[in-house]
């Protein structure tokens, strides 16, 4: 693992394929037009490698395939996914009030991101005035060295309670790397090595503005060990995760365990408040994190998905994350995953990169995420949003992509009602030149992959347009 | 909260302090930067949500009460309603059956609740004990801030007959004593009756391994067992 | 009533059946249908793959045929869907108030919204002995709401068994350009989808979207599973002579 900058994560340059060459978008439109054009997008299932030979992160549908294929890793997670999913409509469905918990868990988040400046600074001087120190890190190596530098004061060995931040950051694998002794609170010695660990790091779930409070949610009591026996308490947090007041709790401690685990409440749940003399550690740090929020925060449509309180619902309801699994998102393990994820990653990463690019296609829109949300993310909005800032840049390329003018040769056809006629009788009449029995059994190029499975019913000789017509005229000739 | 005065502060040492101060003032600035002009009025938050619990279960006292008391068995906890002048002897009888010898309690811890005690020895955390003598007890008993009955949830804060968290972590027993007048029904009732700056812990059944068939666990952290009794006044 | 009738772009080059069901049916029931002949798509395909600026440009176009139509009617619930939630969000995706205040303007129904909650109907006197299954599209529950309407006007066809499709909340994995982007996702959803139709013994699926249909059709033809689809305005519109 890498502390240098970059995440260490070598992505492939996105190579459109060049365009057919006198593909002809402005004039006559039809179907065989499309199929030539699409023809050449193709992708190749092979592994790619990148300029420098490592192996690239495969977009999303290459690593959707790979998952697809383990039948038994398929089967473990359409199960985990499955008792998940009733667990949440058992938990979701039980208060009368639940909808009005989401609406209000909605507006406390976006109070506390609309003005975030401010709430950080709230926390910092309450944290302050408890006793704690608040750092804050631009990015995950800045983090990683926060932490790794407080750990070395410490005596350099550490019990971690690992959490999504921490993976976020690579923290684990950045402390081994300087020679720091990591020791996971919830592995087969964690008890032990926790009660003998000078410094211990976890991660947060909110972050109380107008108190100070850090708030954890946990359902084995790593956190709680790390964040009471240790002398030096570093507390790792997305700086997104701040909430107005304390006040503010009584609808978060409802929303997050019941979307979160399915229960009523997390088993444990820890609340604390910068350094309390003769009770816990001597010594508390809260490391805030950017690592890409601020630049989400800068999307005034993206920005809703910071809102997310990480209780991964949107994955549990999903019905591709439910037959592909957290790696087709999230290849490097470093999160988040999902529906979520494939809103975030691109938000905070930018969508220049193939991989990225690919993850807001990963969906079919069908908004079940957005349904569970217990902050009312709009997913499905997201994912369309981004969509529009993927095609955006690539329509600055000097030669456009295959798709872009498919796309745009559908919209100059659906512009006039006549030209759409006209693609419609020469699509129609092609087509019925390829079916057999009133069905297409295979069609050429990307299209290909429609009928790699599914038949596709010829067109038929009359639009309805035309019935329309003779209809009409039928009705006055009778009127 | 006086005693914080006297709280150890360890800021950035002098070297890291420009470094802090730097990064700090980077990131609000991209902050900012990224939300434009400020906010003149902050984003209104509706709170149509309930604030206490209502219906059936919460007709009276002794439904809020006894609600409870169906939560915490629920999660695994055992779970014994008491009359006040009938404590003393429920507390030994739960040590009894835990064949506890050894115990630790808060040094506040009201003196009467282990008045009937019988060859179980009582150790008060004071002076403080280190985690080794924590380790080494058969089991803890506290009282506790608040409890909700919803959620069959105990909250502990550092006050009364609670003593500091490292108490009820380490041992791998804890017997919460809660008073019928700390249970309250909902979420929003508890979150109003507690004080952010005091240390909380809120504790819904014995702990669990985090992720069912992820990696292998140890012991979990915290009580395994956990009793309750529940004094009705 | 006068009813101006929008037919999707797909269903009018691909499902020619389902406008025409519309059309029957609503004449039926003693109301007047008028097709805008300017109408062409509505820009849903080009708005949810990115294409913002074309799929603007149709809404614009879309507003401007269906201006002053008064109720508006069309059989496809994702089209429906994307005149009444998306236009606002294309609207402000390309900085253009004009078209949210014509989209507002707009008046349209999703049919079955339109039988039961603006003629107040859900026996339309139709006959169509066959088992038959309901698929709720995403679009059609999630994004309009659609509810049972489609259930209730299924169970007043006389002769029609309506059987309980497993699952039916789940996405079928059409999506779109979905079902050619991640091919391989949508095919392994489609063959759980095909799998609980199948498990219904019904002769017959339908759903108030074509282009779903025609994703799970395609596979159960391909399986040659036996079980036919069917927009729900052809059901409702059949008066069994024909079935």
């Amino acid at each position: 693992m890498s502390l240098r900058e970059g995440e260490g994560e070598a992505e492939a340059p996105d190579h459109p394929a060049p365009p057919e060459r006198g593909s002809d978008v402005s004039g006559g439109f039809g179907l065989g037009t499309l199929l030539r054009l699409v023809g050449g997008q193709q992708g190749s299932t092979a592994r790619r490698r990148g300029q420098d030979g490592k192996p690239v992160l495969p977009r999303f549908a290459e690593a959707a395939r790979e998952a697809l294929a383990d039948a038994g890793a398929r089967h473990d997670l359409a199960e985990s996914v499955g008792t998940a999913r009733d667990r949440l409509a058992a938990a979701t469905g039980e208060p009368s009030d639940w909808e009005e918990l989401r609406t209000a868990g909605a507006a406390i988040r976006d109070r506390a991101l609309l003005d975030l400046g401010t709430h950080l600074e709230a926390f910092e001087r309450a944290v302050t005035d408890a006793g704690g120190t608040v750092h804050w890190a631009r990015n995950a190596s800045a983090a990683r060295r926060i932490v790794a530098s407080l750990a070395e004061d410490g005596g350099g060995e550490v019990a971690v309670a690992d959490g999504p931040v921490l993976r976020e950051v690579r923290l684990a694998g950045a402390l081994a790397e300087r020679g720091i002794t990591v020791r996971d609170a919830a592995g087969p010695e964690g008890r032990d090595r926790v009660r003998a660990a000078r410094v211990a790091v976890t991660g947060a779930d909110f972050l109380v503005a107008d108190s100070g409070t850090v708030v954890l949610l946990e359902a084995d009591g790593a956190a709680r060990a790390c964040l009471t026996l240790p002398e030096t308490l570093v507390c790792v947090a997305g700086m997104d995760r701040a909430v107005p007041s304390w006040a503010d709790m009584e609808v978060l401690l409802q929303l997050l365990p019941r979307t979160a685990g399915g229960d009523r409440l997390s088993p444990q749940v820890s609340a604390w408040t910068g350094v309390v003399p003769g009770d816990g550690p001597s010594e508390v740090h809260v490391v805030l994190v950017d690592n890409g929020r601020t630049r989400i925060l800068g999307d005034e449509v993206g920005r809703e998905a910071l809102r997310c309180i990480g209780c991964g619902a949107c994955s549990a309801v999903c019905p591709v994350y439910e037959r592909v699994g957290d790696r087709p998102y999230d290849p490097g393990g470093t999160g988040p995953s999902g529906p979520i994820g494939a809103v975030w990653t691109p938000l905070a990463r930018g969508v220049d990169r193939a991989r990225t690019a690919s993850l807001p296609f990963a969906s079919t829109l069908c908004g079940a995420c957005a349904e569970v949300c217990p902050v009312k993310i709009d997913i499905p909005g997201l994912l369309v949003h981004l969509r529009g800032e993927v095609v955006d840049a690539r329509r600055n390329r000097s030669v456009p992509t295959p798709e872009l003018a498919v796309m745009r040769g559908l919209a100059w056809t659906m512009a006039d009602a006549r030209r759409f006629e006209a693609a419609v009788g020469r699509g129609s009449r092609w087509a019925r030149l390829v079916a057999r029995g009133g069905r297409i059994r295979r069609l050429p190029g990307l299209l290909g992959r429609w009928t790699e499975a599914r038949d596709l019913a010829a067109p038929p000789a009359e639009s309805f347009r035309s019935w329309w017509r003779r209809h009409e005229a039928a009705r006055r000739r009778k009127g | 909260m006086t005693a914080r005065d006297e709280a150890p502060r360890r800021a950035a040492g002098p070297d890291e302090e420009p470094a802090r101060r730097t990064a700090r003032d980077g990131v609000l600035r991209r902050v900012r930067g990224a939300l434009g002009a400020p906010r003149r009025t902050p984003v209104p938050v509706p709170r149509g949500y309930l604030t206490r619990l209502t219906g059936p279960e919460a007709a009276t006292r002794a439904d809020v009460v006894a609600l409870f008391t169906e939560r915490v068995a629920a999660l695994g906890v055992a779970v014994r309603h008491v009359g006040a002048d009938e404590l003393a002897t429920a507390v030994a009888a739960v040590l009894w059956g835990w064949e506890a010898r050894r115990i630790v309690v808060p040094s506040d811890l009201p003196f009467g609740w282990l008045a009937e005690l019988d060859g179980v020895r009582a150790l008060a955390d004071s002076p403080v004990l280190d985690v080794p003598a924590l380790a080494g007890v058969d089991g803890v008993v506290t009282g506790c801030a608040v409890a909700v009955a919803q959620t069959g949830t105990v909250v502990l804060d550092g006050g009364r007959a609670q003593g500091r968290r490292a108490l009820t972590l380490v041992p791998d027993r804890h017997l919460c004593v809660v008073h019928a007048d700390q249970v309250v029904g909902a979420v929003p009732e508890a979150v109003r009756r507690l004080d952010p700056a005091l240390p909380q812990t809120w504790i819904s059944g014995p702990p669990s391994a985090s992720s069912p068939g992820g990696p292998p666990h140890g012991p979990p952290h915290g009580p395994r067992t956990l009793g309750m009794l529940v004094v009705d006044d | 009533m006068r009813v101006a009738l929008f037919v999707a772009c797909v269903d009018d080059a691909m499902f020619p059946g389902t406008g025409r069901a519309v059309t029957s049916l609503l004449e039926r029931l003693g109301h007047e249908v008028v097709f805008p002949a300017g109408q062409t798509c509505c820009g849903q395909l080009h708005w949810t793959t990115g294409y913002r600026r074309e799929a603007a440009g149709l809404a614009r176009r879309f507003t401007g045929v269906f201006a002053g139509a008064g109720t508006v009617v069309t059989p496809s619930a994702s089209c429906a869907a994307a005149v009444r939630s998306s236009y606002r969000s294309m609207a402000r995706a390309a900085r253009d108030p004009e078209l949210e205040r014509d989209a507002a303007g707009l008046e349209v129904y999703e049919l079955t919204e339109f039988l039961v909650d603006v003629l107040g109907v859900t026996d339309v006197g139709a006959a169509f002995p066959h088992r038959v299954a309901y698929q709720p599209t995403c679009h059609a529950s999630r994004a309009l709401g659609v509810g049972d309407r489609p259930t209730r006007l299924l169970r007043a066809v006389k002769g029609l068994e309506l059987v309980e499709l497993p699952a039916a909340g789940e996405c079928c994995g059409f999506g779109g350009a979905f079902a050619v982007k991640n091919a391989d996702v949508s095919v392994a959803m489609v063959a759980d989808k095909v799998r609980h139709v199948r498990d219904t013994g019904a002769d017959v699926l339908c759903a108030l979207d074509n282009a779903c249909l025609a994703h799970i059709g395609g596979a159960l033809s391909r399986l040659r599973a036996g079980v036919r689809v069917a927009h729900l305005a052809e059901i409702l519109a059949s008066t069994g002579e024909d079935a």
